[in-house]
């Protein structure tokens, strides 16, 4: 049995389609990630699946249990970490976690060896007010109070949203180790670099998913040449680079362009031929495939088909 | 049990470390207490009268000496005209003008009947009608007394009937002292107030915050969320009654006949129906200043409607039927009854049945439409 099985999930709002026709499986301690940008219906979905949201089409199940009917029980078993802080600001960090340990019917000394390594790095700050700690430590804070009742399954919905690099690195480590505990995990993330993190995800945008698979698997099957080129004047060359005949598809990267070629080159002989077209300090280098290049590629198909 | 015990001591945590709600419980409602129940006064005092005599005799004389001499009446002008008279009432210096016509005197010792005018400036209706009749009792005992005095000009009244004499007696408030009437009325409202704004706003506040998200996804059951809001809530307002009973009666003095804890035990029923109210509204609000808007309409009318200002046997039928659903009214009738008068529990079966029923509805409505899933 699956901990998490979604088919053919559909939910509108009024006229707009948050999530059409959603359907994948996630295993049992596994960790799997939903990568999209904002709006793509992550948050959606998980407010179907943590039963808060009734589907306008298809079932969903949670721990083996039907969201609609059961979910009774899946409230019993789940932990869920919502997008916005979501813990009483006014309550200390000891009082709220306490608070959930009763409400779920346990205390927070029997299941402590669960959240005792997140636990340990906010206890010396447990009488302080949950709404004066940071961005990471609020973080750590929600996830144990997650954790408190030992549940089966986890749904993170962008817990890394606005929390500092080395907080966010912190917060992956410890959801690799939470996994060795066998609690299947949901996690949904905008950050395209998080995604080599799961071992399974599933890019979603606007209500769709892309493509599910491995995250290797995923760069491995990207095929086409792809380059880096840095220049000065960006927008001029992204404006030639567009009518060139082996442009498949040229992006904006950072501080420099992605290009994806449709045809073999090399690094060496592109270069060569833009600096004879005027672009003199322009640095071609070939590079391996990012998750946020599959992305941008899968997602270009698509609206390429519309 | 334990985990509604843990919710219930979850929002005392949160009330105690409030720092502006409990002085918000205990204080304001006690400055409130003494300012409105000084300044929320029936009494007419101090109408301004202008007497036009055009007789300028003895017998008119007298006639503004008396009304003078009455504390409740302040003579302000004594213009020649009525046009004058009825200028001052137009730039509003006076609130009655009393006309005395010529030939009063002759036509009274003439045993003719003469006519005297008031006109009255109504646009403060209490002010004019009261007025008014304080002013035809002053006159109507001059008429008297001069009859009394001088026997031998009215004949026919020579062995006159001893007149009819009405002695009253005001009780259950024997001096009239209004702050004793509206004492007891407005510590009624106010716990009812703060306790429906307070609720309404509180569950709100957990959906604005986000918490409420947080909780849903918890096996916490739609009756131990609405129960651990209540009976935190329940608390604050019974001790918000006791501080203002306490000040009450240590300032105003006021009467306590009946007994306390009957006043308590009809108080704790109508705080889980207000309660249940506030609630019900939060379900409905997304955010805090939707809700504060809706209770605010509703309490108004609560507020307007429950006869501390206006009597509500003075109300059209409509209106004293849609005082039923109003606990406020209730509360207030209670609190008058017990205090005031003494009333045992049969003398109040009727409010205690009445909000008993709303408290029913109300908070069944509450838990009902508290949805854990959209």
């Amino acid at each position: 049995m699956n901990a998490i099985s979604i088919q053919n999930i559909s939910k509108n709002y009024k006229d707009t389609k948050a999530l059409e026709d959603i359907s994948f499986e996630v295993q049992n301690g596994q960790l799997f990630g939903l990568i999209g940008p904002d709006g793509a219906g992550k948050s959606t979905l998980f407010r179907i699946l943590t039963t808060l949201l009734l589907a306008d089409k298809g079932q969903a199940f949670v721990d083996g249990y039907e969201v609609v009917k059961e979910f009774r029980e899946i409230r019993k078993r789940v932990g869920y970490m919502p997008g916005r802080f979501s813990l009483y600001q006014d309550l200390s960090v000891e009082e709220n976690l306490s608070f959930f340990a009763t409400i779920f019917g346990t205390t927070i000394e029997e299941n402590y060896d669960l959240i005792r390594d997140i636990y340990v790095q906010i206890e010396p700050f447990k009488k302080r007010l949950a709404g004066n700690l940071s961005g990471g430590m609020k973080q750590k804070l929600a996830l144990s109070c997650a954790l408190i009742h030992k549940p089966t399954v986890l749904f993170l919905d962008e817990p890394t949203t606005g929390v500092d690099a080395v907080s966010r690195k912190e917060f992956w480590d410890m959801l690799r180790s939470l996994k060795e505990k066998n609690i299947a995990i949901l996690v949904s993330t905008p950050y395209m670099d998080e995604a080599v993190l799961c071992d399974e995800i599933a890019l979603i945008q606007e209500g769709r998913i892309l493509k599910i698979d491995e995250p290797q698997s995923m760069i491995h099957q990207f095929d086409r040449p792809l380059f880096a080129v840095k220049t000065n004047d960006t927008y001029k060359l992204l404006k030639h680079l567009r009518l060139k005949p082996f442009t498949h598809s040229v992006l904006p990267f950072g501080e420099c362009l992605h290009l994806i070629s449709s045809e073999r080159m090399s690094a060496a002989d592109l270069q060569d031929q833009l600096r004879s077209e005027g672009f003199a300090d322009v640095i071609v280098s070939k590079i391996k495939a990012s998750i946020e290049d599959v992305f941008l590629e899968l997602s270009h198909k698509t609206e390429g088909h519309v | 049990m334990r985990r509604l015990r843990f919710l219930i001591q979850k929002e005392f945590i949160q009330i105690f470390r409030n720092k502006a709600l409990l002085p918000m419980m205990t204080l304001l409602p006690i400055i409130q207490l003494i300012i409105l129940s000084n300044a929320a006064s029936n009494e007419v005092k101090d109408v301004r009268v202008a007497v036009v005599d055009l007789d300028q005799s003895e017998l008119s004389r007298a006639l503004s000496n008396k009304i003078v001499a009455n504390d409740r009446f302040s003579l302000v002008a004594t213009p020649f005209n009525k046009k004058e008279a009825l200028d001052l009432m137009q730039l509003d210096q006076v609130d009655i003008v009393l006309e005395v016509p010529s030939d009063f005197e002759k036509q009274f010792y003439r045993g003719e009947a003469p006519q005297l005018q008031t006109l009255v400036n109504a646009i403060n209706g209490q002010q004019a009608t009261v007025g008014s009749g304080y002013l035809s009792g002053i006159i109507g005992s001059l008429n008297g007394e001069i009859r009394a005095k001088e026997p031998m000009l009215f004949p026919d009244l020579a062995k006159p009937n001893k007149p009819i004499v009405v002695t009253s007696n005001n009780w259950y408030n024997p001096e009239l002292d209004y702050p004793h009437f509206m004492a007891p009325g407005i510590l009624a409202e106010l716990t009812a107030l703060l306790t429906i704004v307070l609720t309404a706003m509180n569950t709100v506040r957990e959906r604005e915050i986000g918490t409420i998200e947080q909780i849903n996804v918890t096996p916490i059951k739609k009756w131990e969320f609405i129960l651990g809001k209540l009976v935190p809530f329940l608390c604050l307002g019974l001790l918000l009654l006791t501080v203002g009973l306490i000040a009450s009666k240590l300032i105003f003095d006021i009467p306590m006949r009946g007994n306390i804890g009957l006043i308590f035990a009809y108080a704790i029923v109508n705080l889980i129906c207000v309660l249940g109210f506030g609630l019900l509204i939060s379900n409905f609000a997304e955010t805090q200043q939707q809700a504060i808007f809706v209770a605010f309409f509703f309490v108004l009318i609560f507020v307007l409607m429950c006869g501390l200002f206006t009597p509500i046997d003075s109300m059209p039928k409509w209106a004293q039927y849609a005082t039923i659903p109003n606990p406020l009214a209730h509360f207030i009738s209670v609190s008058r009854k017990v205090l005031l008068k003494g009333s045992g529990l049969a003398d109040i079966k009727m409010e205690f049945l009445y909000t008993f029923v709303l408290a029913i509805l109300f908070n069944t409505a509450a838990v009902w439409s508290y949805k854990k899933q959209e």
